[in-house]
């Protein structure tokens, strides 16, 4: 008799228990096809690559890695890109490439620690509420998300940062709080449609506990705009950063970050243009290659695995 | 006899591909097909055998820039639909053909009201001949056209959404906005087939009401030959975008020739004996790249290599009753 | 009509969250570390002053009961005062806002329309040279954030090609209109005093568009998809069946279920606007209140903050009760309940 993954047994009724393989790595193929149809997905991929590893590796790429840190050298100062300075050298003489570079990891770890805080409350709390629409949890959990979407989303992450002492850690404390309410919406109006289909009344109706339902039978099916909207996320994050590190909350001098990076070099136009154009630009790719891998990843899970 | 002078529709060979990914589907393979003035027309074939595409050519409106008619004519009253310009197209459509859609939810538009989809439809319409439209005269011309579907209350349909009516309202809304302008040539696709088999039963006799009481002739699409019977006076039958067979109802159910129709019919349960029904193996060719000749071919069980080669033509077996396939020549 | 609970309905949800969010602010503003009161008058006043500064300020209360001061003093319109400009903040408020709305709106309304005409372009010529123009723009336009587009205005307008002014909302020697609204443009227009509205507007252009410019594309794209999924339709193959014009199928019944996504986005995108706005007056020197509010963050200025999240918050409400409407409006699914049986 055959069970459910295709397996042998010799019981009348058998039972798999086993949980099947994770069907993403099995299409993996197909996805990756998916994936690269479209040619600006794999240029975003590209990209995020790059950041990704000057990030990792920045003291091996950058060129005068030790310019990242307090360095000062006022004979070099303002000094035009070049083949020494790829993009220049900033109002004290630090090689603004180097500072880019290191700049990524910053970013980078923000995106990451934000994310890491902010999705797994939010997805909870949206599951949960989604699962119970209807009741009290419902509108507890979604009024108290209204609330903090009430506020356009940088003035209430600038506001937090503000009243606390800037540093990255605040600026990141910061950008959480405002970060997980989208979870919990995109997951309330996820759940609470999934939660009306055949397969979960079926596990209701035989006796499964919520805790089974919401995580074995609901989560699992929301994946992919949870993903999608990760990958997006990471570059808005970022953004968010750099709009903190412009007004001087965040990230703290001598540690470069793109948008003090930006903010500082502002006032050193129009003679000395690139010591903001360059770290502006790097915002910009940042940002391109996040959206470009994003939608690709988007274009890859919305019709494939659900 | 038959005349040529009362013919109303005459489509001739008509191709009709569509652009896709890895290439052309090349759905209608040489269409033949003619409406008389007043004759109830019946087209059967299965899902996905280009019903839809085929009158969707007629009236000109197939999806926007993904297809391509390399070959053949389609003639209304003597002129070819395919050279027309747009303002003769508009006044076919206006005021000859109109073509009632097969899922009634999906032909209203989902954030207008009822009276304004209709009143535009008569608007434009009468703004073909005369100039200027009052909006009362067009409120009661477009609760008379309700009326004349048998809606209730009409005056009141006017001002509701389509999402307010109930399945069988929303076809007859379409029937409505059918027959308010164009009175020469109806084209029903599959009427009521996604209704209650009850409410499916006077949506087909609304139909015929109207087509007795107008004098209008009407393409009537089904997959139903139970239907077909009843309601046709010629029935073509269609499969994989070319006409397999075509005769006067009663002589196609006394007298099927092509294999197809024959396993059509056979495969229709029967409540007085005859055991199960037998289905016909197999499916519809692949379009992007179909058989060279004749398209039923794969599934016919009596093929020869002729029919491989060449598709077939179409051949007299009787009077008024003509069939494409080799095997009706022998 | 059903519309008019509808609205009721969006207006007590908006009053609850708006207390919500008070609620919020107070406890954020609270939890700075360091003394309010002394913060207010310096830390060479004497302790005694500062004392009765903090029984003033109920300081020594339990926190519900100052919460219930500060609304009390919010709802008479007492805001506290500013540390910096050390006036009533509610004075500052009065006189940075209107440029900041004038400005948002301003930028708002660029967006909305823009984001229809090129997403329609899109639509219309799909898969055309025009199309793939305006979808790798759109790209670009998402990834260039509001501040960054302004320094590059900047840097082109404020000294390569200086035809549009970079500085302020007026150019110095020119005459202001008397405030009637705040708002430069209007109020100039009300006086029929037309170089200072054409010279107001000429300030505005660079700001706005630069705000405007992801939001812009972003519903651009929107609106071309929904388009383009309608075009594929039945009842529109149905209506042009019936013999309606082409041009009315299109720009009537296409195009209005087509904005319901797009006009559904721009409530989230005008939050955007007024977000980016923060930093965008920064380098365009823009007075309004979000200059102000970000000198008051820097300074720690409690008051100056919690009553610029709160002025926001209440714009950004109404704003997205304003969308709700539209989007009612154009799709009476929604404002008339669900359906009949299908």
């Amino acid at each position: 008799m055959r069970n459910l993954s295709g397996g042998q047994s010799n019981s009348p009724i058998a039972v798999n228990l086993a949980r099947p393989k994770s069907l993403f790595w099995t299409n993996l193929g197909r996805n990756w096809y998916k994936f690269s149809r479209n040619p600006l997905s794999i240029i975003g991929l590209v990209i995020v690559l790059v950041i990704i590893i000057s990030a990792i590796f920045a003291p091996w790429i950058a060129p005068y890695p030790e310019q990242a840190g307090p360095f000062v050298d006022f004979e070099n100062a303002g000094q035009p890109p070049s083949l020494q300075h790829l993009c220049g050298t900033d109002n004290m003489g630090r090689d603004i490439f180097s500072r880019i570079v290191f700049a990524f990891r910053g970013a980078l770890i923000m995106a990451i620690v934000v994310l890491a805080l902010a999705v797994p409350p939010g997805v909870l709390l949206g599951l949960i509420a989604g699962y119970f629409q209807g009741g009290w949890i419902d509108t507890v959990i979604m009024r108290i998300t209204d609330i903090f979407l009430a506020v356009p989303p940088l003035i209430l992450a600038l506001a937090v940062a503000s009243v606390l002492e800037p540093n990255l850690m605040n600026a990141m404390i910061a950008v959480t709080l405002m970060w997980w309410p989208w979870y919990t919406r995109l997951l309330y109006g996820t759940a609470s449609s999934i939660k009306n289909e055949y397969f979960v009344i079926a596990a209701e109706l035989t006796g499964a506990g919520k805790f089974h339902i919401i995580f074995r039978e609901i989560l699992p099916n929301c994946l992919s705009p949870i993903f999608t909207k990760i990958a997006l996320d990471v570059g808005w994050v970022i953004l968010i950063g750099a709009s903190l590190s412009f007004v001087g909350l965040g990230q703290q001098p001598p540690t470069p970050a793109l948008g003090q990076m930006v903010s500082d070099g502002a006032r050193y136009m129009p003679i000395f243009w690139w010591m903001t154009i360059f770290p502006a630009l790097a915002i910009v790719l940042i940002l391109l290659g996040f959206n470009l891998m994003g939608d690709g990843i988007r274009d890859m899970l919305e019709r494939g695995m659900g | 006899m038959e005349t040529k002078e009362n013919i109303l529709l005459n489509i001739k060979n008509l191709h009709v591909w569509y652009r896709v990914y890895g290439g052309y589907l090349k759905v209608l393979n040489g269409v033949n097909l003619i409406v008389r003035e007043g004759e109830r027309v019946g087209l059967v074939g299965e899902a996905g055998c280009g019903k839809t595409t085929t009158m969707k050519s007629i009236l000109q409106i197939l999806p926007p820039g993904d297809f391509l008619i390399p070959k053949g004519e389609i003639y209304y009253k003597g002129k070819d639909i395919l050279k027309m310009n747009f303002s003769e197209i508009q006044r076919l459509r206006s005021k000859e053909i109109a073509m009632i859609f097969q899922d009634p939810t999906a032909a209203l538009n989902p954030v207008f009201t009822i009276g304004t989809q209709i009143g535009d439809v008569i608007k434009y319409s009468i703004a073909l001949e005369e100039k200027k439209v009052y909006k009362e005269k067009l409120k009661i011309l477009s609760a008379r056209a309700l009326k004349e579907a048998y809606l209730p209350d009409p005056e009141r349909m006017l001002v509701n959404y389509p999402f307010q009516l109930s399945g069988g309202m929303r076809q007859r809304t379409c029937i409505a906005m059918a027959i308010s302008s164009s009175r020469n040539l109806l084209i029903a696709d599959e009427p009521g087939t996604s209704l209650d088999v009850t409410i499916q039963d006077q949506i087909l006799h609304l139909l015929k009401e109207i087509v007795e009481k107008m004098g209008a002739s009407i393409i009537l699409i089904t997959h139903s030959l139970g239907v077909a019977r009843e309601m046709t006076d010629r029935i073509y039958v269609m499969y994989a975008g070319t006409i397999v067979e075509t005769a006067l109802t009663k002589d196609l159910f006394k007298n099927p020739v092509h294999p197809y129709t024959k396993g059509l019919l056979a495969s229709v349960p029967k409540l007085s004996g005859g055991g199960i029904a037998r289905g016909i193996p197999g499916r519809i060719p692949d379009y992007l790249n179909p058989p060279q000749g004749c398209r039923f071919q794969p599934r016919c069980e009596h093929s020869t290599s002729s029919c491989v080669e060449n598709p077939p033509q179409f051949f007299e077996v009787e009077e008024g009753h003509l069939v494409a396939c080799y095997l009706a020549q022998r | 009509m059903k519309l008019g609970s509808f609205l009721l309905r969006r207006f007590l949800l908006s009053i609850f969250v708006i207390i919500g969010l008070s609620i919020v602010i107070f406890i954020i503003a609270r939890v700075v570390p360091g003394d309010p009161a002394r913060m207010a008058l310096g830390p060479r006043a004497p302790e005694d002053v500062v004392q009765t500064l903090r029984q003033e300020m109920h300081l020594d209360k339990p926190l519900p009961e100052q919460y219930f001061y500060w609304i009390k003093g919010v709802f008479r319109g007492d805001f506290g005062h500013s540390l910096v400009s050390k006036r009533p903040v509610l004075e500052d408020i009065k006189e940075y806002f209107p440029a900041t709305m004038e400005l948002a709106i301003f930028a708002g309304i660029l967006m909305a329309i823009f984001a229809i005409l090129l997403g329609v372009l899109a639509a219309q010529h799909k898969d055309t040279w025009v199309d793939g123009l305006i979808r790798v723009s759109s790209y670009f336009g998402v990834a260039i954030p509001a501040f960054v587009a302004a320094i590059i205005f900047m840097l082109l307008f404020g000294y390569y090609w200086p035809i549009l002014p970079v500085l302020g909302r007026l150019s110095p020697g020119m005459t202001p209109p008397r405030t009637i609204t705040g708002l430069l443009t209007l109020d100039s227009l009300i006086e029929g005093n037309f170089p200072a509205f054409w010279d107001a507007f000429k300030h505005m252009i660079l700001p706005a568009v630069a705000l405007s410019l992801g939001g812009l594309f972003q519903e651009a794209r929107i609106t071309r998809s929904s388009m383009v999924d309608n075009m594929h339709k039945d009842f529109l193959a149905a209506e042009r069946g019936y013999g309606i014009p082409e041009k009315i199928v299109m720009f009537k019944y296409l195009l209005k279920p087509s904005l319901i996504s797009t006009v559904s986005i721009m409530g989230l995108d005008f939050a955007s606007l007024l977000s980016n706005a923060f930093l965008v007056e920064l380098i365009f020197n823009w007075p309004g209140i979000s200059r102000y509010g970000i000198s008051a963050m820097l300074h720690k200025d409690l008051d100056a903050i919690s009553a610029v999240i709160i002025v926001f918050g209440v714009v950004f409400l109404v704003v997205n009760v304003i969308v709700d409407v539209i989007v009612a409006l154009l799709d009476p699914r929604i404002r008339l309940g669900t359906a009949r049986d299908m």
